[in-house]
């Protein structure tokens, strides 16, 4: 599996109507390298424009100057190779666990025989066997968001990129599902790129955790993480992580944020 | 919802205690006023009356004949406004464009209408159709645009990030997510498929439960049998909308 899932973003310029005439300028000539299976975590202020990055690498928007290229092919749309997860779990209320699950390869076509068999492993695999047939508004928040997670696995994605995938969930839950995220990165060597705005989450998650600035969004620093895999949440106590996790705050301070956003 | 056998039961009673109670308040009414039946006959006369053109055949035809009006011109008003309804949901230019059209025909009394229409296309089935095509479009025709319009956005980019064609997010999702609102709009369109039908009949037909009114209180003097035909009406009305929920909840369920 070497070598797939290699994201290159060269000058991406992004911009949006406000107004009449004004334009606001989310992304101002991004350039980021992402190796295949690495962990990249983007973390800066709200508006940034993290999501707006992610969705010009995930194909869903295209940048106003600039490119995306995937293993080295110019990302021109939504590809399956790159799965997203957003920060809200998104499930159709109306469909069971099992048929949310099985969304993406009933929209690629497959045979109903094969999706249920597929659908089966990935409920295996967040831990969901046992609410297959029950449908969102009776999961907790948790359960929605691996069964997002697992939608989105569905199709073998080599690119998954987390749009502040765990945000809303209660710190427990969010601690676990981390965990389970690299423990699916152990496995599978997916290329992850994780938007956030915890620190520690940042740390923990990440290989590099790159800061983006305030509007217009450009790369203010690229810093490694140099724990050891596989990581424990004990690893976040380290005297390092408090190193790191101070000069990360260091840039993201430049930018005069709240205390509030950093806290994981 | 599962309902037991005793729950439901429970659930029956206060419908049939509201239903006696009007059945005797109309009994007082005929009572106290001293109304003949030429006027106001009372519930027994008219229950009388009711089995008996059921019996003797008077109303079975006339049902028929209205129930064949509703279906087809439901039917088709009801595909035309779920296409309308979309389309007008998805292009802003056709709103602009159609709804000034839309809303005329809708404030354009349907009881004006009916002539004209009988003078384009005869007396025979085809103006109650249109009639109850015209009346039933506009309520469906706007639910189904609201409905369309209030599919989450972010539903909508799930799809486009999971690479849906248009059809696919259509089918498996606009139209799923609109369905509760279309159905708001096919309960009030199919109550008044039963108007349409009528006032369509009205305007010259030969058969027909609006036929049947009109025989009842201008030529024959049967108040009796004007009632009959009106409690026939208001329990095709019910039979109809009942007819739209269960279809709803097949489909809907319970969420």
């Amino acid at each position: 599996m070497t070598g797939v899932g290699r994201i290159e973003v060269r000058d991406v310029y992004v911009s949006f109507a406000a107004g009449r005439r004004d334009r606001l300028v989310a992304l101002d000539g991004i350039d980021l390298a992402i190796d295949a299976g690495e962990v990249v975590a983007l973390i800066g202020p709200n508006g940034s424009g993290k999501s707006t990055l992610l969705r010009v690498i995930a194909g869903l928007l295209r940048p106003d100057r600039g490119s995306v290229a995937l293993d080295g092919e110019t990302v021109a749309g939504p590809s399956p190779r790159v799965g997203l997860v957003f920060q809200e779990p998104r499930l159709l209320p109306w469909r069971t666990t099992a048929a949310n699950v099985g969304y993406p390869l009933e929209l690629a076509g497959w045979p109903r025989p094969q999706r249920d068999a597929r659908v089966r492993e990935l409920l295996d695999a967040v831990g969901l066997h046992g609410a297959a047939g029950q449908v969102p508004s009776q999961l907790s928040g948790g359960m929605r968001q691996r069964a997002a997670l697992a939608r989105t696995l569905a199709l073998e994605p080599s690119v998954l990129l987390l749009d502040e995938p765990f945000s809303a969930l209660d710190e427990l839950t969010r601690e676990r599902l981390n965990l389970e995220l690299l423990g699916l990165h152990a496995r599978t060597r997916t290329t992850i790129v994780v938007v956030t705005h915890s620190v520690q989450e940042a740390i923990f998650l990440a290989d590099r955790v790159v800061v983006i600035s305030e509007r217009p969004g450009h790369v203010l620093a690229d810093i490694p993480i140099a724990l050891p895999r596989p990581r424990s949440l004990a690893d976040l106590d380290a005297a390092a992580v408090g190193e790191t996790a101070r000069r990360i705050r260091e840039h993201l301070g430049a930018l005069d944020i709240h205390g509030g956003e950093a806290a994981a | 919802m599962t309902a037991t056998p005793l729950a439901r039961l429970r659930g029956v009673w206060p419908a049939a205690f509201a239903l006696a109670a009007f059945v005797i308040a109309w009994k007082l009414v005929v009572i106290v006023t001293g109304f003949g039946p030429f006027i106001l006959p009372a519930p027994e006369v008219v229950a009388a009356r009711f089995v008996k053109a059921w019996a003797d055949g008077t109303i079975a035809p006339h049902l028929v004949r209205t129930l064949i009006e509703i279906a087809l011109g439901f039917g088709l008003g009801a595909s035309l406004a779920l296409v309308t309804g979309y389309v007008l949901a998805r292009l802003p230019l056709a709103e602009r464009l159609l709804s000034p059209y839309i809303v005329a025909a809708q404030a354009m009394p349907i009881l004006a209408v009916a002539p004209l229409l009988a003078l384009w296309f005869g007396s025979g089935i085809t103006p109650k159709v249109v009639i109850c095509a015209l009346i039933v479009f506009f309520p469906i025709a706007i639910a189904t645009m609201v409905g369309i319009r209030s599919v989450d956005a972010r539903l909508l980019e799930l799809a486009r990030s999971l690479r849906a064609t248009r059809r696919q997010i259509v089918t498996t999702l606009e139209v799923p997510a609109a369905l509760p609102s279309i159905f708001g709009g096919l309960r009030v369109g199919v109550t008044l498929a039963v108007v349409g039908a009528i006032v369509g009949e009205w305007a010259g037909a030969d058969q027909g439960l609006g036929v049947l009114v009109n025989l009842a209180r201008g030529s024959l003097y049967d108040t009796p049998l004007l009632f009959a035909t009106l409690l026939t009406l208001a329990l095709l009305g019910i039979v109809l909308y009942g007819l739209v929920v269960l279809v709803e909840r097949a489909l809907v369920g319970t969420r």
